[in-house]
Formats: structure tokens, C-alpha cells, sequence
């Protein structure tokens, strides 16, 4: 008799809830630090963050970002140090999201969004150039590429905010905000970390 | 004058009219069966998917219903592979020698009627009276038979043409399989007949007209023996080893694409149909079934028979959604040493019962008699069965000792 006990067991499971998503059409809430795809931030005055020094390409495992930097121009400078990111390209056939290079940047310039969903029809798209990476000089807002599902909300948190609590891996700074400010976004706050920062607060 | 059907339609003489109505026939049940291979196909998907807690087939029209269309229209699209080994010409005709017997098999079936009451199971049409089945020759159930014994041949084929070693082993699986399960199928079969007296399958639904179904007059177990085998010859879970994705892939259709890989999978889901209005017509009375709204009288006999065919297609569906796949020795003895053993000694027993019955033999003698033989001749089986495995198992450690030794 157990083995009819099987067919009760699947018979019940029609009236059971269904795990499955239906996914293009609907989609699951993504996790709040997700890794997707990179973008390039700017101060508030809408100045470049990237000072183009290749750190990130020298922590880079998997050898996909590629930065040239130049010297500033005198009289309408990029970014507000003495160089900026002249060229800078990552390859999303090679990137495997490891978020290496934002931990690498000195400036905070490069962070990742919540958006994965991309799929070129060429090698060529699949480079990423300095003028898709950054962030829209007026709004602050990632640029959307044609070829990229971007759904409400997907472009949020995408600064600094993404460094956490302790930036620099260096557990006084627990709590406090260590980055600069955003264009669009301003400084944002830090978010509630490893320990309860109202009870830090307190000690200081 | 020789009987090449019981229909009434052909007795009169045949004329312009006759013809038009068998054509008519013909091109609806044709209609019929592509249409409810499309819709059994989507069902299966949706019911195996509900029993995954999946959705399935969601998005090719409304609840997906057109889900095959879609997969039909895309195959049609897709480059048909012919393997640079493949035997060419067998590797064409394979797919027809399977559809083929799956759409003929299916003429046999009286999918609508009424037989209840004395009624013959004829309606009506532009004057002339017909039965509700494409054709109904008096040789009925054993056309069935005989097709799906060349429908083996599509199945075997086809892996023997691929050229490729998938597919042969899949196809060789197939036909002992098919061939093995075919005397089990047709000994459960063998059991109906003794009851209804004919081999015609308006004849077999006619005599089970007033719920005497056979079901329950041929005592469960044929039923039950035909279930078995005839999933097994559907090549269906638990007995898909035909097709056993996790060893050979695809099976005997590995090396098909394109429409022709379509082809085989319309014959199996339109055998699927077939052998479930085959079951239903030999156990389930047919289309036979209270008609309840006099008014549309004609109705009722083919929903009951819709109905009956959809539990049997749930079956099926639920049996794969549940049972492992067995393992190829399991298989083997399931079908020898217990289906075609039991369904002959059942119909041995049911056989002695008639006879009885005609020469008024007393019944209470006849059941312990048979069934003090037929135990006797289980363990005399039992006996041989035990006794084949213990050499077997021995001349195997003899050769383990031996191959020891060598090394």
C-alpha cells in the first residue's frame, strides 16, 4: 500500500502553492546588495569621481576593466583632482561581479548596481565605455542601455551607500559615513550595520 | 456475401452519398485527433506541472492552451538533420511507419452512440444511419493489435537507421519491450472477448450496455493487467525506459529534428489517446452512460466517453509524475513472470467458468478447482524462477572466482 501512498503525494500538491515566478513578466525583489552592473558616480556639483589612477584594473581578477587616465584640462576640468578617467571600459564577457575594484577606488567613483539583466547581440556592446558607465550629469541617475531589462528601483543605491558601514574594512568606522556625496543623491545615510549605531552614538 | 463491416451505413448500397459521409468521417476524426494530440499534450504539461508546484506552459495563448502550436510551428522551422550514418531511406520512413498505425488504430474506437435500450449505437445522418466510428470491421480489436505490433517497427527502426549507438540501444529496448507487454496486453484483451463474444468493438460495447461493464464482469484483475501493459506499450512512465533521458538521451529519436522528431511525438501522444479509448471501450462500457436531458441525447454517449478517455489520460499523467522509471531486469520480469502468468491463469479461470456455465457444471466446484490448479502451476513457476536465479547466481560467483584468480 505505500506505494499508492506516492500518488496521494503528487495528487496533493495541484492544490498546493506554486514556487515558480513567472519571471520576464514578473520579477523577485533583489537582494540589497546586489552586484550588477557598474556605474561611474560624480560629486554633487556633477564633477567626475574617477581621478583615472587604474586602481580598479590592477585589483581586477578577471582583467576586464581597462583605464587610461589624462591630465585635467586647466580651464574646463573633469574631475576635481589633477587626473581623470581619459578612458575607461569594462567588459561584461569577462567581469565576474566581484566588487573588487569598488572596494580598490579611493574616490568611491566606481560602484555596482542591482541590474544583471543584459544580453548583447555583439562584443562590442558588451564593452562598457566611460560614457555609458557614468551616471547622467544632470539627474545623477545610471543611463539605461537599450539592451538592458531595468525595472522601477533597480537604479537605487548605487553610490557610496554600496561601502557599507565600515569602509576600509576597519571596524571604528563602524557607523559612520566615510563617502562623499552624490549627484542627485547627496551624502546618504549610513545604513543600520553590524552593531546598533544609536548605542554608538551614545559611547561617543 | 463476405462481412467487411457491421455498419449499417455500408450494408444498402454504396452510393455518391455513403462515400461523402466516410470521407466526412474520416476527415473528422483526422480533425478530432490532431486537435486533441495538441490539447492532451498541453494537458500533460499542465498537470505534470501542478503536481511539480510548477505553472507550466503559461504564456502561447490563454492558460497557454497553445503552447503545442507554438512548438509545432517552431519544429516545422527548424533544419532537419539527416545523420551522415543514417540508413537515408529508413531514416524517412521510420516516423510514418509510427504515426501511420497511432491515426489508423484509432478508427476502430466508437467514440459516440447510444447503445443503451436496445439501440444499436447508430445515429443518424443526411438519412442514412451510421455508427459513430470511422470503421468497424469484424476482426475489431485485433486491428488494433496488429498495428501496434508495426508501430514497433516505426520505433525500431528509426534507432536502427540513426546510425548512432543512443538510439540503437534505445530501439532495442523498445522492441522487447513492446513485444514482451504485447502478450500480457493481448491475454487481458483475450479475457473481454470471452465475455462479449466478439472482436468488434460496437459489438463489445453493445453487450456492455446496461452497466454490466467489464470492467467489473471480467473481475478487476484483466483491467488492471491491461493498465500495466498498456503503459508499458506506450513506452510511458515508469516504463520509459525507450527513452530513458539520464542513459540514452533521447532514445530511438535522438538523432530526429525537425518535423520528423514532431511526427514521433504526435504518433506517441496520439497512441497515448488511442490505447486510453481502447481501454475504456473494452472495460468501461464505451461511450455507454445514463443520458440524463433527453433533448440532446446524442451528446451524453460522447461526453461519457470524453470523459472516461480524459480519466484515463489523467492517469497516465499522474503515473509519471509519480513512479521512478523501473530498471530494465525489473521491467523484464514484471512483464514475464508476473503480468503474462496472471493474466493466463485469469483467463484460464474465466475460461473453465463459461464452459462451465454452458454444460452446468456446479460453480462452487469449478473456482477451487481452478484455483487449486493455477496455484499449483504458480509455484511449479516460482519454482523455476528461483531455481533459474540461484544457477545464475552461482555460474556469476564462478566466474568472479574466476576472474580473482586471473588477476
Amino acid at each position: 500500500m505505500s506505494y499508492l501512498k506516492g500518488f496521494l503525494v503528487t495528487f496533493r500538491q495541484i492544490f498546493q502553492k506554486r514556487v515558480t515566478t513567472p519571471y520576464p513578466s514578473q520579477k523577485r525583489a533583489k537582494p540589497e546588495r546586489l552586484h550588477g552592473r557598474h556605474v561611474l558616480g560624480r560629486y554633487e556639483d556633477g564633477m567626475e569621481k574617477c581621478i583615472g589612477c587604474e586602481l580598479c584594473a590592477g585589483v581586477c581578477p578577471a582583467n576586464c576593466i581597462y583605464v587610461r587616465g589624462a591630465d585635467n584640462p586647466i580651464e574646463n576640468p573633469v574631475s576635481p583632482g589633477e587626473r581623470y578617467g581619459f578612458v575607461y571600459e569594462i567588459n561584461y564577457l569577462r567581469c565576474i561581479h566581484c566588487d573588487l575594484c569598488v572596494e580598490a577606488c579611493p574616490t568611491g567613483a566606481i560602484t555596482e548596481s542591482k541590474m544583471f539583466e543584459f544580453s548583447f547581440t555583439n562584443r562590442n556592446d558588451a564593452i562598457y565605455t566611460r560614457e555609458e558607465l557614468l551616471v547622467d550629469s544632470e539627474s545623477g541617475k545610471p543611463k539605461q542601455l537599450p539592451w538592458e531589462d531595468w525595472r522601477e528601483g533597480e537604479d537605487l543605491n548605487t553610490s557610496g551607500w554600496l561601502r557599507a558601514t565600515s569602509p576600509n574594512g576597519d571596524a571604528s568606522y563602524e557607523g559612520q559615513i566615510a563617502w562623499s556625496g552624490d549627484l542627485g543623491y547627496g551624502i546618504r545615510k549610513a545604513e543600520i550595520g553590524q552593531s546598533d549605531t544609536e548605542t554608538l552614538e551614545e559611547e561617543q | 456475401m463476405m462481412i467487411i463491416a457491421s455498419d449499417p451505413l455500408l450494408s444498402s448500397d454504396i452510393g455518391f452519398s455513403v462515400v461523402a459521409i466516410m470521407l466526412l468521417k474520416v476527415v473528422i476524426a483526422f480533425a478530432l485527433l490532431m486537435v486533441s494530440v495538441m490539447l492532451v499534450i498541453w494537458f500533460e504539461r499542465k498537470i505534470v506541472a501542478d503536481m511539480h508546484n510548477r505553472v507550466g506552459p503559461s504564456l502561447a495563448g490563454p492558460w497557454g492552451i497553445l503552447q503545442t502550436l507554438a512548438d509545432g510551428i517552431k519544429l516545422f522551422f527548424k533544419e532537419d538533420l539527416l545523420p551522415e550514418r543514417a540508413d537515408r531511406v529508413v531514416f524517412r520512413l521510420a516516423p510514418y511507419l509510427s504515426l501511420v498505425p497511432a491515426f489508423l488504430s484509432f478508427a476502430i474506437v466508437p467514440i459516440g452512440g447510444d447503445f443503451t435500450n436496445g439501440g444499436d449505437g447508430t445515429v443518424s445522418i443526411f438519412g442514412h444511419r451510421t455508427l459513430l466510428q470511422v470503421a468497424d470491421p469484424p476482426v475489431g480489436i485485433l486491428l488494433f493489435l496488429a498495428l501496434s505490433s508495426i508501430a514497433v517497427y516505426g520505433v525500431m527502426l528509426a534507432g536502427w537507421s540513426s546510425g548512432s549507438k543512443y538510439p540503437l540501444l534505445g530501439s532495442v529496448r523498445a522492441s522487447a519491450q513492446m513485444i514482451s507487454y504485447e502478450a500480457a496486453l493481448g491475454l487481458s484483451m483475450a479475457t473481454v472477448f470471452l465475455f462479449s463474444g466478439t472482436l468488434s468493438t460496437s459489438g463489445i460495447v453493445s453487450g456492455q450496455a446496461t452497466w454490466n461493464w467489464n470492467l467489473v464482469s471480467t473481475g478487476f484483475i484483466p483491467f488492471i493487467i491491461f493498465v500495466i501493459a498498456g503503459t508499458a506499450e506506450l513506452n510511458r512512465p515508469p516504463f520509459d525506459l525507450v527513452e530513458a533521458e539520464q542513459e540514452l538521451v533521447g532514445g530511438f529519436h535522438t538523432e530526429y529534428s525537425s518535423i520528423r522528431f514532431a511526427l514521433f511525438f504526435l504518433a506517441e501522444f496520439m497512441n497515448m489517446i488511442t490505447m486510453s479509448a481502447i481501454a475504456v471501450t473494452l472495460f468501461l462500457g464505451g461511450p455507454n452512460g445514463p443520458i440524463l436531458i433527453k433533448q440532446i441525447a446524442w451528446v451524453w454517449p460522447i461526453l461519457w466517453f470524453f470523459l472516461k478517455v480524459m480519466a484515463f489520460l489523467f492517469t497516465f499523467v499522474w503515473l509519471r509524475a509519480t513512479l521512478p522509471r523501473l530498471r530494465y531486469d525489473q521491467l523484464m520480469d514484471l512483464g514475464w513472470k508476473l503480468l503474462i502468468p496472471a493474466s493466463l491463469g485469469w483467463f484460464l479461470l474465466i475460461a473453465a467458468l463459461n464452459i462451465g456455465e454452458d454444460r452446468g457444471w456446479s460453480t462452487f466446484l469449478i473456482v477451487p478447482i481452478g484455483l487449486i490448479v493455477l496455484s499449483l502451476a504458480a509455484l511449479l513457476l516460482n519454482g523455476a524462477i528461483k531455481k533459474a536465479k540461484d544457477s545464475s547466481l552461482h555460474a556469476a560467483d564462478l566466474s568472479e572466482i574466476s576472474e580473482g584468480v586471473d588477476q
